[in-house]
Formats: C-alpha cells, sequence, structure tokens
C-alpha cells in the first residue's frame, strides 16, 4: 500500500517536471516574474533588518537632560547621583554643573562681556543621561520618573530622532505589509491562471484518467505539485535576485562608510528568513493551484 | 455477476435512452449488444462501467449496487473494469506505451511490474514493436488494438468493448474478435456492443437486441 502510494505521488511528479519542460519559457518566465515580484517586499524586510545595525553605527543613543532646582544642594546632586547608579535602564551619565555650563555658554557662544555682566549664574546644575533601551515609549517612561525625583526642576528627553527613527521603521513594516499583500494576491492569480490553462489544454488526459479509475485527489496531485514547485522556484529566485542586490548595496555603501570612518556592512537573509521566504512561496503557488483545480476540475466530467 | 433491475436512463435534455431494461450477464459469459444507431447500445455499456449513472432502477455488479454507490468509491469500481471506447479516447501527447501505462499508475504500479505487464499486453495486440512511437502515427485498426492493450493491462474482471470494429476491414475485425475471445476463455466477462451483422452471423454467443432503449430481444445460445 505505501509503495502504492509513493508511486503515485512519483507519478505526479514526473507529470508535474513533464509539463514544465512541455512550455520551458513561459513557465521560466513566470517564475520569473514571481521572484520579482516577491523580492521587492522581502527585499524591504532585508534591509530594514539591517537598520539597527546601521543606527548602531552612526551611535546617536538616546539622552535625558535631568536640569535640578536653583536650590539644589549637594546632597541633592549626590542623592540623583546614586538613584542613576542604581537604575538599570541607564547607560552612562555625566555631570554637569551650573559653573560649568556658564563657562561653556561663554567659550561656545562668545557671550563672554554679557555673561560677565549678569548678577548671578541663572543657568541651573544638570545631568545628561544615555539611556540602555532605544524604544521611545520606555525612554518617555522613564523621564516621567525621573520627573518626580527630589530636586529636579525638569526632566527632558529629545525623542525627535527617536520618533524618526521608529516612524520610518514602522512606515517600513507598513509598506512590507501591504507589498507583501499585493503582491501575494497577483502571485496567486497568476498561479489560477496558469493552472486554470493547464486543465483546458489537458482535458481529454484528465477524462480519459477518470474513466481508467483516477481519483480526484490523483488528478488534483500533479497540478497541485505544479503549483507549489513554481512557487519554491519564485522564492529561490527572489532569494537570489535580494541577495545579489545586497551584495552591490554593500560594496556601495562600505564606500560611502568609508568617507565617515564608519565601518559596516549589509547582512544577507539568515537561514531562518529564507526558510520562511521558501515556505511562503511555495504556499502561495499550491493555494492558487488548488483555487484553480477546485474551480475547475468539476466542470472536466467524462461522457 | 451483473444484474439491472428496471432500469432506465433519462438525459438531461428529456431524452429517454434506455426505458425498463431487465438483464443478468453471469461471471464469464461473453455477450454481444446490438441494435440500430441510437438504440442505446453505448448507453446501456456506460451503465454497467458506471460512466453514466441510471435514472431508475438497479444494477448490481457482484452484489454492490452501483447506483448507490458514493462518487468517492466509483474510481475503485472503475479499476475493475476494462472499457473500449467507441471513440478510443487515446493521449495523442504520450507514446503507446506510456497510454497503456496510465491504469497502471492510477493504482500505484511499481515500474517493473508495469512495464512487464504492459509488454505483455502490447505483445497480445501485435504493438509491442510500436511502445515507443506517438497513437498519431498509428493505422486506426492499430490505435483499436492499442485501446484494447489499453483496458486489459490491468487484468479487469469485466471488459467492456463499444463498437470496437468499427470501421475495419472484416478480416481485421475477425483478428479483434478473437483477441475478445480469447480474454473470455480464461475467465474474463466479456461485453461487446456492434451493429457490425457479419460478426453475429456465425455467432455461437449470447446477443442483446436494443430496439428504442428497450429490451427487444435476448437470445442465449446453447
Ligand atoms: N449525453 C447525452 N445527452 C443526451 N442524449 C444522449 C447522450 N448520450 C446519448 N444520447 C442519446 O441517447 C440515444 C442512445 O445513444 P447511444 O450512444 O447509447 O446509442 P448507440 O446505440 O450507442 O448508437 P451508435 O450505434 O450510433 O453508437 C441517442 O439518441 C443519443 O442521441
Ligand atoms: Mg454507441
Amino acid at each position: 500500500m505505501i509503495s502504492a502510494w509513493l508511486n503515485q505521488h512519483w507519478y505526479a511528479f514526473s507529470l508535474t517536471i513533464r509539463r514544465f519542460l512541455s512550455a520551458p519559457i513561459t513557465n521560466l518566465l513566470s517564475i520569473l516574474v514571481m521572484g520579482i515580484a516577491i523580492s521587492l517586499p522581502a527585499g524591504i524586510f532585508a534591509l530594514m533588518g539591517n537598520l539597527p545595525t546601521v543606527s548602531g553605527q552612526i551611535s546617536i543613543s538616546p539622552q535625558i537632560s535631568l536640569f535640578l532646582k536653583q536650590h539644589a544642594t549637594q546632597d541633592d546632586i549626590d542623592l540623583i547621583r546614586t538613584k542613576l547608579e542604581e537604575d538599570k535602564l541607564v547607560a552612562s551619565y555625566q555631570f554637569v554643573s551650573k559653573d560649568q555650563a556658564l563657562y561653556q555658554l561663554q567659550l561656545d557662544n562668545g557671550l563672554t562681556e554679557a555673561v560677565h555682566n549678569l548678577a548671578h549664574n541663572p543657568l541651573p546644575d544638570a545631568f545628561v543621561v544615555e539611556t540602555q533601551d532605544v524604544r521611545v515609549d520606555i525612554i518617555d517612561q522613564l523621564r516621567a520618573d525621573m520627573q518626580t525625583w527630589p530636586a529636579i526642576e525638569h526632566a527632558q528627553f529629545d525623542s525627535a530622532w527617536a520618533k524618526r527613527l521608529e516612524a520610518l521603521t514602522n512606515f517600513g513594516r507598513m509598506l512590507v505589509l501591504v507589498l507583501l499583500t499585493l503582491l501575494s494576491i497577483a502571485i496567486i492569480a497568476v498561479m489560477f491562471n496558469t493552472i486554470r490553462l493547464q486543465i483546458l489544454t489537458r482535458q481529454t488526459e484528465i477524462e480519459v484518467s477518470k474513466l481508467v479509475g483516477a481519483t480526484d485527489a490523483f488528478i488534483r496531485r500533479p497540478f497541485l505539485y505544479f503549483g507549489a514547485l513554481q512557487g519554491f522556484a519564485g522564492g529561490v529566485t527572489a532569494w537570489l535576485i535580494i541577495t545579489f542586490v545586497l551584495q552591490i548595496l554593500s560594496d556601495e555603501l562600505r564606500v560611502i562608510a568609508g568617507l565617515y570612518a564608519m565601518n559596516f556592512q549589509l547582512h544577507a537573509i539568515g537561514y531562518g528568513d529564507t526558510i520562511s521566504l521558501l515556505l511562503f512561496t511555495t504556499w502561495l503557488g499550491w493555494l492558487g493551484a488548488r483555487a484553480s483545480v477546485a474551480s475547475h476540475l468539476w466542470q472536466i466530467e467524462p461522457r | 455477476m451483473i444484474q439491472l433491475r428496471h432500469v432506465s436512463k433519462r438525459f438531461p435534455d428529456g431524452y429517454m435512452a434506455l426505458s425498463n431494461v431487465d438483464l443478468t450477464i453471469d461471471t464469464g459469459e461473453m455477450v454481444f449488444v446490438t441494435g440500430h444507431s441510437g438504440a442505446g447500445k453505448s448507453t446501456l455499456l456506460k451503465l454497467i462501467a458506471t460512466i453514466e449513472r441510471p435514472t431508475s432502477g438497479s444494477i448490481t455488479i457482484n452484489g454492490h449496487n452501483i447506483a448507490q454507490i458514493k462518487p468517492a468509491a466509483l474510481p475503485f469500481l472503475r479499476r475493475k473494469i476494462g472499457f473500449v471506447f467507441q471513440d478510443h479516447k487515446l493521449l495523442f501527447d504520450r507514446t503507446v506505451f506510456e497510454n497503456v501505462l496510465l491504469p497502471l499508475q492510477i493504482s500505484g504500479f511499481d515500474r517493473n511490474t508495469a512495464t512487464s505487464r504492459i509488454r505483455a499486453a502490447l505483445d497480445k495486440v501485435g504493438l509491442l514493436s510500436k511502445e515507443n512511437v506517438l497513437p498519431i502515427t498509428l493505422s486506426g485498426g492499430e490505435q483499436q488494438r492499442l485501446c484494447i492493450a489499453r483496458a486489459v493491462v490491468h487484468r479487469p474482471a469485466i471488459l467492456i468493448a463499444d463498437e470496437p470494429t468499427g470501421n475495419l476491414d472484416s478480416a481485421y475485425a475477425r483478428d479483434i474478435m478473437a483477441m475478445f475471445f480469447s480474454f473470455h476463455q480464461v475467465g474474463v466477462t466479456v461485453l461487446i456492443a456492434t451493429h457490425d451483422a457479419n460478426l453475429l452471423e456465425d455467432n455461437k454467443h449470447r446477443v442483446i437486441a436494443l430496439q428504442q432503449g428497450k429490451l427487444q430481444n435476448d437470445q442465449r445460445m446453447a
């Protein structure tokens, strides 16, 4: 029984190959179309996977500025220092005294004259804190906590860049999702039509098979195999395209990065993502074939 | 044993192709079905082969009522029957060998067993030397014989042939009849539809005559 089952599957498989070879150019072209279509969302996804490495290299880690009250004492400053030491979310911090700040102001802006005329130093003591985490909502929460600490006048988080990065990532994710959905539908439609044409041109074969005792499963099988195989080949094509393009981009980026004394390289698609990609396109092809077979095969009844 | 009880077949267009046919065919019998064109010969054979379903009445093959069987079980019934189609139904994009291979592939035979069975079937119909050609290059008679080879390759218990000598000259026709007779001799139940009077002249077998879809005459020869 097992061997009969195997033989039937082997037959379906060889029939699939045969059908593929009967129109090699057409089939190769539709594989190429599939590969290009799916390489678009998959390629953007792969590029996004590179974002953390790139932004890590550029290294603008998020900062919170803590401005102390004017009357803050040395004890207050020490207390804050201890709290910062203990906080696990804090990567590093730096204390900027009001004198230091004033001095910096003079240097930076050439306001020496104006500053000299001040009766007393209007600037507060401050801490500049760098955080471990890069997620905006977590840093915002941390800032809110710090605001309640004693002797803190104002805790400020410059979240603009972080929000920008996050918005960009979200946008990218959305773009991938939209493209993936649309192009997946396109691939299913293409496969649906391919199988429809195959069924139409193989009407006699289907009819005769039914007449000599073929089950529906037996007749469906080569079409499903064809869809799955075509999908798999499309996935492989997409993988090749992405890998090739990332390689080119990576070479170009190395030159640019070199100019900024940075060093990074675009990563190719990982094993896990490669397998997901291939499984997904295989599934898409199978799905299109399945839908086509379901809507066309029952129309062929032998007479 | 094949048994038909009050079998009628009305086509969707309302045409009554068979009406109230009662018939019993014993296992191993050789039976001819005759009648004018449009009498319902093909319809009768297709009902027995489960290709068509009766509108009313019952058809039992070895005790199974095939009129009530689930569609999913039909393929397995069809595998027990060999059918030589009036219009051959050969696959012209496959070689002679591959045409005969189809029923075996459907049953899941392995390649070696299949090959020896196919060679035996092709040898029997005299087409062994043409196993690798495409059917389009075969003569009408050879195509007919290829169809017979495909019908017997899986060694069915029942062999049904619809006008197997259709457009063949009489010498060729006798050849083919001899072939069917040899299957009958090894115990196969054989049903042949024909309107060829010559074939029936010196015939020693049972002849069932149909007219306008009704059983007109059932002659059992001694
Ligand atoms: N699928 C169908 N739909 C409607 N009418 C049909 C169908 N098949 C057969 N008929 C009709 O049923 C009648 C019997 O047809 P059948 O094919 O059984 O005749 P036959 O005896 O085999 O004739 P022939 O010797 O020409 O092959 C004919 O009048 C035919 O037109
Ligand atoms: Mg007929």
